[in-house]
């Protein structure tokens, strides 16, 4: 089941204009760069991106910038802050007839998992408790990538980092449960909170679209494959942020004025091995014999998940939910 | 003009209140909290148009205060002790932005052990961030002394944040009489701010803080930020005349005090200066040639300017409020060094570090560092640096240690 999108019916009503040159030093097949290409898109030029610390920081690379749009980069602790006294001073600005309306912009906070889930997590919420008027995209491929791949609180369980690595006395690696950051966003009731997947790009665009009326903060959430980190094939980075979605790993949803409805709801749901044992990060659980109890574990989390939201979401995604069970 | 008993703080939110700035990202701290609660009332009643906002922390609000200056508007901000170094990566950060605001510093001690009391070891950490350091010694110089900060940080030879440095308690909490300017001559001091770099607006694309990965343009890039601190020396002299022109007081990067024929001479900075001419005056009038030489420009450090002060003199005392463990005063290293390569070195310097944590300085500590530097002779090598402590403070700690259970009786002391 997808929702229907009321903007975007297919890739192609995606805007041609690209607001990314290529030749952006970032890994091949990085999904995070092209989430952030769909992303900017959708908001347009008049876009200036805030950015913490981290693998997208060496987008803007002296004295390259692949962006169209404008660029600051901040710390990893304090983005939320950079776009707050951008978003201020421009406010400030317009009020005072000192910039025109057609020279207003977008504030877009650009930032991974380690600055999101970890470090600027206080940054962040107060400035969702301020009410700040901004989006942020927060591409997760769930650890410290640029630094080579190091646990952070998005790692999920059972995954192999640097600093999770697997042993005897740890047979899983990363032993913690991720973080939920949506739910963390929703709690503060902020206007727009989303999940998005590179691989579903009109149900992307159509959230971006959606939020564009809205004033406020606005998280879209975003699975980015990660060839280096993960340990697969570039190529194969779509097809593994399509299985994200089909296994029901990494469920698309969204949160208007805090009510939530799923997006994308797979016919049938495959088994999380199908997303898992293409991955070098995971490949613990299948070799030398399988770990079952963590498998087991993993796909019991996910069940449960979706029992929960056959629970609470009623409507036009109750039927549909019944009939995906596998 | 208006003449006003005001405290320091309130001097300080006065020259941003003159200054009429128009964006105050804030964050409690004592003792400087009275800053912004006088900001956020102005804000709240009109008297200053714009935006003030609570922030989470010190790092977010310097990060809020960069990134408002980046984008073209007047920005004002202040924090002390814990917050200035809890906002530390963010000073560095917003100065490589090369972009202006003022922050007032009220100086405190730094935990730990946590303390209350101003000396300059929070400020002094912050000295290599690429801020220019003004540190004021009266109410007066405060408000003075934001004036002059945007001034200078505006300038398009500096386009880089200044610190304006006041002493807790001493200064924050003290009320003094201060000549607040009138609006219109400010206006005249400190047009509107009209940035000189490139701002963020939809119009132009704008890379700002990108990485520099290579050493060579890394180098670049952090030398013209210290050309650019240097030349803020040249700028300050050029405010300075324009603020005596305008108001009749008269800044200079040091001041020098009944330094005419000076033999010995004390090296302060700030609130406890005051302390010091007190005693230069004492010693004056028993018929001793000493004079007073009081650090306002730290950062750019009129070198030169010191070397012609201090060159030809017998003896030169650094009172430094301020401790770097494993090496003593800091302002000593910096006076010593800006002397090191003049001929005519006075022949005895010493190193002095007292009042720390607002520990006072008394007329017979001060008669002791007159003591030493008449008794030390030339050539004696590296002579650690000297505590500044009384008898009587010696007796209360000890009381104070045998409360705690841990007497110094039986043990070295």
């Amino acid at each position: 089941m997808k929702v229907k999108g009321e903007f975007f019916k297919s890739p192609k009503d995606i805007p041609q204009e690209e607001e990314l040159s290529s030749g952006a030093p970032l890994c091949a097949g990085c999904g995070g760069l092209t989430t952030l290409r769909l992303v900017h898109k959708v908001l347009g030029e008049k876009v200036v991106i805030v950015n913490a610390a981290g693998c997208m920081t060496l987008m803007a690379t002296y004295p390259y910038s692949p962006i169209r749009s404008s660029w600051l980069y901040t710390t990893m602790g304090s983005v939320a802050a950079g776009a707050q006294g951008i978003r201020d001073a421009l406010d400030i600005r317009r009020a005072k007839g000192e910039l025109q309306e057609q020279d207003d912009m977008k504030v877009l906070v650009l930032a991974g998992d380690g600055s999101t889930y970890d470090m600027g997590l206080s940054a962040t919420s107060a400035a969702i408790h301020r009410g700040l008027d901004f989006w942020y995209l927060c591409y997760d491929n769930e650890a410290y990538g640029n630094t080579g791949f190091q646990m952070s609180s998005s790692s999920p369980f059972a995954s192999r980092t640097t600093t999770s690595p697997i042993g005897k006395e740890e047979p899983e690696g990363t032993f913690q449960e991720k973080k939920d950051m949506f739910e963390i966003w929703r709690a503060q009731k902020p206007p727009y909170v989303a999940t998005v997947s590179s691989h579903e790009v009109v149900d992307l665009a159509e959230k971006v679209h959606r939020s564009l009326a809205m004033k406020g903060p606005k998280l879209f959430l975003a699975l980015a494959v990660c060839p280096t980190g993960w340990g697969f094939d570039p190529r194969l980075g779509d097809e593994l942020a399509h299985l994200a979605v089909r296994t029901g790993i990494w469920p698309l949803k969204e949160a208007v004025g805090g009510v939530v409805r799923h997006t994308v709801i797979p016919k049938r749901f495959l088994p999380v091995e199908e997303y898992l044992r293409p991955q070098l990060r995971f490949r613990h659980l299948f070799e030398p014999k399988p770990h079952t109890e963590a498998l087991q574990a993993i796909q019991q989390r996910v069940d449960h998940y979706w029992d929960q939201v056959r629970k609470d979401e009623g409507g036009d995604n109750q039927a549909q939910l019944k009939e995906d069970k596998h | 003009m208006v003449r006003k008993m005001l405290t320091g703080n309130a001097a300080a939110a006065w020259g941003a209140r003159l200054a009429q700035v128009e964006y105050v990202p804030a964050f409690p701290i004592t003792p400087q909290t009275e800053i912004i609660e006088s900001l956020a009332g102005w804000f709240a009643d009109g008297a200053l148009t714009g935006k003030f906002v609570t922030m989470d922390s010190e790092h977010s609000m310097v990060t809020a205060a960069g990134a408002a200056a980046t984008t073209g508007v007047r920005t004002f901000t202040a924090t002390s002790s814990q917050g200035l170094i809890y906002a530390m990566e963010a000073l560095y950060t917003v100065s490589g932005w090369r972009v202006p605001f003022v922050l007032v510093n009220v100086s405190r001690g730094l935990s730990s052990p946590i303390t209350l009391g101003p000396d300059h070891n929070d400020v002094l950490a912050a000295r290599d961030a690429g801020f220019i350091q003004i540190h004021v010694e009266t109410c007066q110089e405060v408000l003075d002394s934001v004036l002059m900060a945007f001034r200078i940080a505006e300038d398009s030879r500096v386009s880089l944040p200044v610190l304006v440095n006041l002493d807790g308690f001493f200064l924050s909490f003290t009320r003094e009489p201060v000549e607040i300017p009138n609006a219109k001559l400010v206006q005249e001091f400190l047009p509107a701010f009209r940035p000189h770099h490139p701002v963020f607006k939809g119009s132009q694309s704008v890379a700002q803080g990108v990485a520099v990965l290579d050493g060579a343009a890394y180098s670049y890039f952090r030398y013209q930020m210290h050309r650019a601190v240097e030349n803020a020396l040249e700028v300050h002299e050029e405010v300075a005349e324009d603020f005596y022109r305008l108001f009749g007081r008269r800044y200079g990067a040091l001041e020098e005090y009944r330094m005419e024929d000076a033999e010995t001479v004390l090296v302060m900075a700030g609130s406890f200066s005051t302390k010091g001419k007190a005693a230069v005056n004492r010693w004056r009038d028993q018929g001793r040639k000493v004079g007073l030489v009081r650090l306002r420009l730290i950062r750019p450090q009129p070198a030169a300017e010191l070397a012609r002060l201090l060159t030809g003199r017998k003896a030169v005392g650094v009172i430094d409020q301020n401790i770097s463990p494993g090496l003593g005063g800091i302002l000593y290293q910096e006076v010593a060094g800006a002397l090191a390569s003049t001929s005519d070195r006075p022949p005895v310097m010493r190193s002095f570090v007292g009042g720390l944590g607002g520990k006072d300085i008394s007329p017979a500590e001060f008669d002791r560092v007159l003591e030493v530097l008449d008794e030390a002779k030339s050539g004696e090598g590296h002579v650690p640096c000297e505590l500044l402590f009384t008898d009587a403070e010696y007796k209360q700690v000890r009381t104070a240690l045998s409360v705690a259970g841990k007497p110094l009786e039986g043990r070295a002391s």
